[in-house]
């Protein structure tokens, strides 16, 4: 018995060196697409041999700041680096978009079973504690035929620092000026009014056991926990409600204004498109420009484009919304620029090349 | 109690190499936790050096804590933290004397380990437990049964004024009474079983009732434990965080009223440090932290001052008798 385990062992560690040959590429960052980036690792690992993927969801500014630091080979952020961020990484980074995020108005209005809608002045307004009663007259003009209580409005956000939180107030910055003067875009902020809920579940927990209150959740968790989500005004006026189609209508009409040579470090809330969600966010993983290691360059890259192209059909049933297709060859253009020492590194695969 | 050094054997001892070594080994891990405590102190005070130059006292005493404009204030915290463990003081001292009592001179013989045992296990459930039992059935209780008529006969007061929106310093301050409840008790339980019976059979001979021999004899005979029972409460609720933020609503303001949100210390850092906006963010939680440490001293500083005050008063005898 003594010997087979013995046996065991040695053949665990002979397996473990022969693993010289595996490429290993670490990464570390934002947390709300760490679902779907470890789905996507399990299933990348056990079908291929020789690419062990790590990464670990330590937060979009902890992954930034190990990527600056150079200890992973690639990080993953909720928001894009800023200018400060690039120049101490000398802007040795391409932003590479792999799903969608998108946060909606969540709440607890007993007997109102009809999807109540808001328009971004009235959400601005609520969460300034400007609007104070859900009978309000704003919203009641745009809700007809839902019997609206007139209880007070509790607003409810994230006590925790969160790209949920910077998508959110970012929306507000863009649709009401008071908003962006008073509070700004941040993932902390200080807040006009409210109660303070740590993440997703503790936005939940809180809205659910108060009567009257509103608070703003990721989309896939308000799916996955099938909550009231509101529907919201986009800019061409129509109301629309939070879906993982939805979400993806916010990228195909956004990339009008990106054009083919942007870095993709685009805000996606308050976009073009009739069919268009309007608080919708692309995540990215962070890759450089320059690597020093071909192996693990290629391998890295060979990952990302099965996961932009394959992996992403897992995205909708985790509750993230793939980006649109037409936005793939915009982002192979940009690995095909990827270098190790002087010399690009991947080529997409020729069925991609139309 | 006190046990007699026994200096004679040390003097008789032979200095020899090994005992000396002994010595400075032992020495040397004594030495290590003061190190350690001033280490922890220097390396906060280094980090959260950019606030304290920028801010200087006025980060005690401003309500502000805005991450986009980079300005901090903790006084919300600051007091948040102070506020909800003395509440949570307030419920729970008595309750847990009460239990040390009963146990130790009313109840019958056979009940005292069942009961002990299960105030004990209160300190065995975990704090996010706590902190969902808090938000599933503690505050809507709250809500339905207890505010109302709070509101109704005291709401004229500062410290039950205002709107009650769930998350609040009062459901806070419950389940911190809860959580430390279990430590006060079973301390205060100890110090009572180790009050000499003589000091109850004199009370009782003089005539004192049960209740008397225990308000005048037992209780003074032990006050120096009992004190350092509480001391012990507080601390553990000073540094509380999960449970507590899951329920005091993490609001950065200032509030006499029980039922109105607020904001702890560790809570502030429990929810911030993950995702910094900047490093001047970063600077002022790592102020807090220091500030939650120097609160935590002072605190304990405090208490053992009264500890020994209590204990100089006890020594001198019973006074009540």
């Amino acid at each position: 018995m003594k010997t087979m385990t013995k046996l065991a062992i040695a053949t665990a560690f002979l397996a473990a060196c022969e693993g010289g040959s595996t490429v290993l590429l670490n990464g570390a960052g934002a947390t709300f697409p760490n679902l779907i980036y470890q789905q996507w690792i399990i299933t990348y690992n056990q079908m291929t041999d020789g690419v062990e993927l790590n990464y670990q969801s330590i937060g979009s500014g902890g992954g930034i700041r190990q990527f600056t630091d150079g200890t992973v080979d690639f990080a993953a952020s909720d928001a894009p680096m800023s200018e400060q961020e690039l120049a101490a990484v000398n802007g040795n980074v391409i932003h590479v978009p792999t799903v969608l995020g998108a946060v909606v108005p969540t709440y607890n209005l007993e007997g109102v079973t009809e999807r109540v809608r808001f328009t971004p002045e009235v959400l601005a307004d609520i969460f300034l504690g400007k609007i104070t009663k859900w009978n309000d007259a704003r919203i009641a003009s745009v809700n007809a035929g839902v019997s609206l209580p007139g209880t007070d409005i509790v607003v409810v956000h994230r006590s925790d620092g969160s790209g949920t939180t910077f998508i959110w107030t970012e929306y507000l910055s863009k649709v009401s000026g008071e908003w962006k003067s008073r509070v700004g875009t941040g993932k902390s902020v200080n807040w006009p009014v409210g109660l303070g809920g740590r993440g997703n579940e503790g936005v939940t927990a809180t809205v659910r056991q108060t009567p009257g209150a509103i608070g703003y959740v990721e989309l896939g968790y308000a799916l996955l926990n099938n909550l009231p989500a509101g529907h919201v005004r986009n800019r061409a006026g129509n109301f629309i409600e939070p879906t993982i189609e939805s979400v993806t209508a916010a990228a195909a009409g956004a990339m009008d204004e990106m054009g083919p040579d942007t870095d993709f470090r685009v805000s996606l809330t308050d976009p073009a498109g009739a069919n268009a969600y309007p608080i919708a966010s692309f995540t990215w993983l962070l890759i450089r420009r320059e690597y020093e290691d071909a192996a693990k360059a290629d391998a890295l890259l060979d990952f990302i484009w099965w996961a932009l192209t394959e992996g992403d059909e897992k995205a909708p049933e985790l509750g993230y919304a793939p980006i649109p297709g037409q936005l793939t060859p915009w982002i192979a253009d940009r690995m095909e620029t990827i270098t190790v020492a002087g010399e690009s590194v991947w080529q997409r695969p020729a069925s991609a090349v139309e | 109690m006190a046990q007699r050094r026994p200096e004679a054997l040390i003097s008789r001892a032979t200095d020899s190499a090994g005992d000396i070594i002994f010595q400075g080994i032992l020495t040397a891990f004594a030495a290590v936790i003061p190190l350690l405590l001033l280490g922890l102190l220097v390396q906060l005070a280094i980090s959260a050096w950019p606030t304290i130059e920028a801010f200087g006292l006025e980060f005690l005493v401003s309500t502000t804590w805005d991450p986009v404009a980079d300005i901090y204030g903790a006084a919300p915290m600051i007091f948040g933290t102070v506020f909800s463990s003395l509440l949570a003081l307030i419920l729970a001292v008595p309750l847990a004397l009460g239990v040390a009592i009963y146990l130790t001179e009313f109840s019958p013989p056979w009940l005292r380990t069942p009961i002990s045992t299960l105030v004990e296990l209160l300190a065995a459930i975990p704090s996010v437990v706590y902190g969902l039992w808090g938000i599933f059935v503690l505050i809507p209780l709250l809500r339905a049964y207890v505010v109302p008529p709070l509101q109704a006969t005291l709401g004229w007061t500062p410290f039950f004024s205002g709107t009650f929106q769930g998350n609040s310093m009062i459901a806070a301050a419950i389940i911190l009474a809860i959580m430390i409840l279990p430590y006060i008790s079973s301390v205060s339980r100890e110090v009572l079983l180790a009050v000499p019976n003589s000091q109850r059979e004199a009370a009782l001979a003089l005539g004192a009732t049960r209740w008397e021999a225990v308000w005048t004899a037992v209780l003074p005979y032990g006050k120096a434990g009992i004190v350092g029972a509480v001391v012990l409460g507080l601390g553990r609720a000073l540094g509380e965080t999960m449970a507590v933020t899951m329920v005091i609503g993490n609001r950065h303001d200032l509030s006499l009223s029980v039922l109105e949100p607020g904001y702890t210390m560790a809570a502030t850092l429990a929810n911030e440090f993950q995702e910094l906006s900047s490093a001047f963010h970063r600077a002022a939680l790592f102020e807090i932290g220091l500030l939650l440490f120097v609160v935590t001293i002072l605190v304990n500083a405090a208490a053992r001052l009264l500890v020994w005050r209590v204990a100089r008063g006890s020594s001198a005898g019973s006074r009540a008798l």
